[in-house]
């Protein structure tokens, strides 16, 4: 079993938070983890990808080889795009569609959006919108986890145990909202596989 | 002490160095080795061992007060960039002459592909420069058993040792099995009292004694066991990897069986043995490594009239960049696995200054109070600031090394280029800046400087700046007016104010110091993050 997965998004977006969490999940199953994380300039406002492997065998390389990914997770609709060459054939994207516009030639979002649709194995939701709705905007990451859950081939269980330990200091109300959130997420991407 | 951790490549190298009884760690932040120092500041396990952990103004006062530990008998790490290796060399190379007492690790993170830099220099270069055993891991727990090997290699040979890392490893998370701590050592002065000093005499004898132990370093690089030779029965092939592209060439052979004898080098300088096993063994060579042709241009030779060795020098491998597991691949001949293409949808996303970022407003102000001159007169330097190069404020003309702002601004000045204006931050001004302002003192240049003191170190996450409240007075102190010292709020509020300052002093014939004070807005929302309690998890997690 392996599970190569893009985690991507804009500089400040969190989207090491999102890799935290399946992070520990995959830690608690016993089985093997390497993360490659983006430090320095680009963590400013510039487009940002992790390469989270995980496998239940030792790991060779850092970075995902092009065209082998399992999945890309984003957390921003534009920054799903710019890893598909990593994506195998097969592959999912699973995205938010809350663009993070910072820059003045932010494509059109119907433009977007097609590119994104045009894509078989996709699930594009607004995540911002859920978690608002749940009370929680910032979570919004956690709904994003929990539509990409059904993909991860790590049981659900597992991951919402890892949100109990991580949040752990924060008290229950907050494990709560990101269990929710996971929830909503998972609800999503279920609703439209099935 | 099994006990599993989830590690940085940086933070392995961190976590080794405090349970290898290390004393003192020196550095000046620089990605990707920051995190290594970082580390251990924050750790509680070196706290409670009295580790001295903090930042230095630059790398060679880091190199030089590891040196100094290192004198007592203590261990010592310093870390840096690779281009902060070219402002230590001095000390570095120097080091190689004096040798070592107590344990001496000097890290070098090498940037291949410049995620963060303005050059991919190779340190293994430096290496062999200094005559100093080189250590390259190949992965995050060999970066972790190397600073034990190291500290250990350096006292017994009493020389110091160099780590080359990239930033792949540097900044990529997997499991480290821990080793049994061991305690720091206690002062005691070096044996022979002459071997600090360099004067001709002594050094002429100290450096045949390095000499004398490059058979030796050889010998560590033979037995240590981070060097490994894998027969393999298909010899039309021999390959030899360097550091991580081990890891790629791995990665192309998911049963983990590889057809052709393999070399697999971490330890330099290389056992000449090694080198003559494969080269005699197989038809051809396939070198990979992770930066530059080192090992392909020693084995090739001057006149490289030998076997056919493919690697970075024939255009098997790209010349320049970080290798990944798809280059390796179409080096191996095998299919790239490419996937499709990124849709023309899809734009750049440069990175760009914070909103509420105070350099904004800094530059604001000097782009219009430029206006009536003719562009290119701005010489900028290493940081946030940089960023000032791009869109929408197309601000700066220059950006070369720590420190390069006030003294090419000042050389333009000298040629007639009036008038001129350096920016250099707060940190970079203490790092390489106060020389260059001396210099510019003592000529009476005509230059208009803007030290943008936002006061932290604020490119690589907001470390402290050496400057802090300081800044005026060191100006003073090295001999500008104080009439033309200024201290701005870059805000718009103040902007005309601010407008009206620049241009009186662009007009100066003399040295002016204009600086816009306020707070990084990264260090001043987590200032006030720290005081309330958050409730998920925090965004650079």
């Amino acid at each position: 079993m392996k599970r190569d997965i893009i985690l991507a998004g804009v500089g400040g977006q969190g989207i090491l938070s999102i890799a935290t969490t399946i992070g520990m999940a995959a830690l608690n199953t016993g089985l093997h983890l390497k993360q490659a994380e983006v430090h320095g300039m680009s963590q400013r406002g510039g487009d940002v990808s992790s390469n989270l492997r995980i496998a239940d065998h030792e790991i060779a390389s850092d970075l995902i080889p092009y065209g082998q990914a399992d999945l890309i997770i984003s957390v921003e609709p534009m920054e799903s795009l710019r890893y598909l060459p990593l994506l195998s054939p097969g592959g999912w994207l699973i995205t938010n569609t809350r663009p993070f516009i910072n820059i003045p030639n932010y494509p059109e979002m119907d433009k977007l959006m097609a590119e994104i649709e045009m894509f078989e194995n996709h699930i594009a939701l607004d995540a911002d919108e859920i978690a608002k709705k749940l009370g929680s905007s910032r979570s919004a990451n956690m709904v994003i986890l929990g539509a990409a859950s059904p993909f991860l081939e790590i049981s659900y269980t597992e991951l919402q145990e890892a949100i109990r330990q991580i949040f752990a200091r924060k008290g229950d109300a907050v494990i709560k909202l990101n269990l929710d959130a996971l929830q909503a997420g998972r609800d999503f991407a279920e609703a439209h596989i099935n | 002490m099994d006990q599993k951790l989830m590690l940085l490549g940086d933070e392995a190298i961190a976590q080794a160095a405090i349970d290898a009884g290390m004393s003192g760690i020196y550095a000046y932040p620089g990605t990707p080795s920051t995190e290594i120092t970082e580390y251990i500041i924050q750790s509680k396990e070196a706290k409670s061992g009295k580790i001295r952990a903090g930042w230095s103004t630059n790398e060679k006062t880091a190199m030089e007060s590891a040196l100094g530990m290192s004198y007592t008998g203590k261990r010592t790490m310093v870390c840096m960039k690779h281009v902060g290796l070219n402002v230590a060399a001095d000390a570095f190379i120097n080091s190689a002459i004096t040798g070592a007492n107590g344990g001496l690790i000097v890290v070098s993170a090498d940037d291949p592909s410049m995620h963060s830099s303005q050059n991919e220099q190779d340190s293994r270069v430096y290496g062999k420069f200094a005559l100093l055993p080189v250590l390259e891991p190949t992965n995050q727990q060999d970066a972790y058993d190397m600073v034990h090997y190291g500290f250990d290699m350096s006292e017994a040979l009493g020389v110091p040792v160099l780590m080359r890392i990239t930033t792949r490893l540097a900044h990529s998370r997997a499991g480290v099995i821990r080793k049994p701590a061991r305690a720091q050592n206690e002062i005691h002065l070096p044996a022979d009292p002459r071997q600090f000093i360099l004067l001709p005499a002594n050094a002429r004898r100290q450096y045949k004694q390095l000499l004398h132990k490059q058979v030796e370093f050889e010998k560590y690089a033979l037995e240590s066991g981070f060097n490994v030779f894998t027969d393999g029965e298909d010899k039309t092939k021999g390959i030899i990897t360097t550091g991580i592209a081990y890891n790629y060439l791995l990665e192309n052979y998911p049963d983990r069986y590889i057809p052709f004898p393999v070399l697999k080098i971490a330890q330099y300088p290389i056992p000449y043995s090694m080198i003559e096993t494969i080269y005699n063994s197989c038809d051809t060579l396939l070198i990979l490594e992770e930066g530059y042709p080192v090992v392909e241009e020693s084995v090739r030779g001057f006149l490289n009239n030998g076997k056919t060795i493919h690697g970075r020098l024939d255009g098997t491998v790209p010349r320049d960049g970080e290798l990944n597991p798809n280059i390796v691949a179409v080096a191996l001949g095998k299919k790239d696995t490419r996937g499709k293409d990124i849709p023309s949808v899809v734009v750049g996303r440069p990175p760009s200054l914070c909103s509420g970022c105070p350099h904004i407003y800094s530059y604001n102000a000097l782009n219009e109070a430029l206006e009536k001159w003719s562009k290119g007169r701005v010489f900028s330097d290493i940081g946030c600031y940089t960023l000032g190069a791009l869109d929408p404020f197309d601000a700066i003309n220059t950006c070369v090394d720590m420190g390069a702002s006030i003294t090419m601004a000042k050389g333009a000045a000298d040629a007639g280029l009036l008038p001129v204006v350096a920016v250099i931050g707060d940190s970079t001004f203490t790092h390489s800046g106060i020389t260059g302002l001396i210099d510019c003192v003592k000529d009476k240049s005509q230059i208009t400087i803007m030290i943008l003191d936002n006061e932290t170190t604020a490119m690589t996450g907001g470390q402290d700046s050496s400057a802090f409240g300081r800044i005026e007075d060191i100006c003073l102190g090295v001999g500008v007016h104080k009439d033309h010292i200024f201290v701005l709020d870059p805000s718009p509020k103040h902007h005309e104010k601010n407008l009206a300052i620049l241009k009186k002093e662009l007009d100066y014939e003399g040295v002016s110091i204009v600086i816009p004070r306020r707070e990084c807005i990264q260090t001043a929302i987590r200032h006030i993050k720290k005081n309330k309690k958050t409730e998920t998890i925090p965004s650079e997690a």
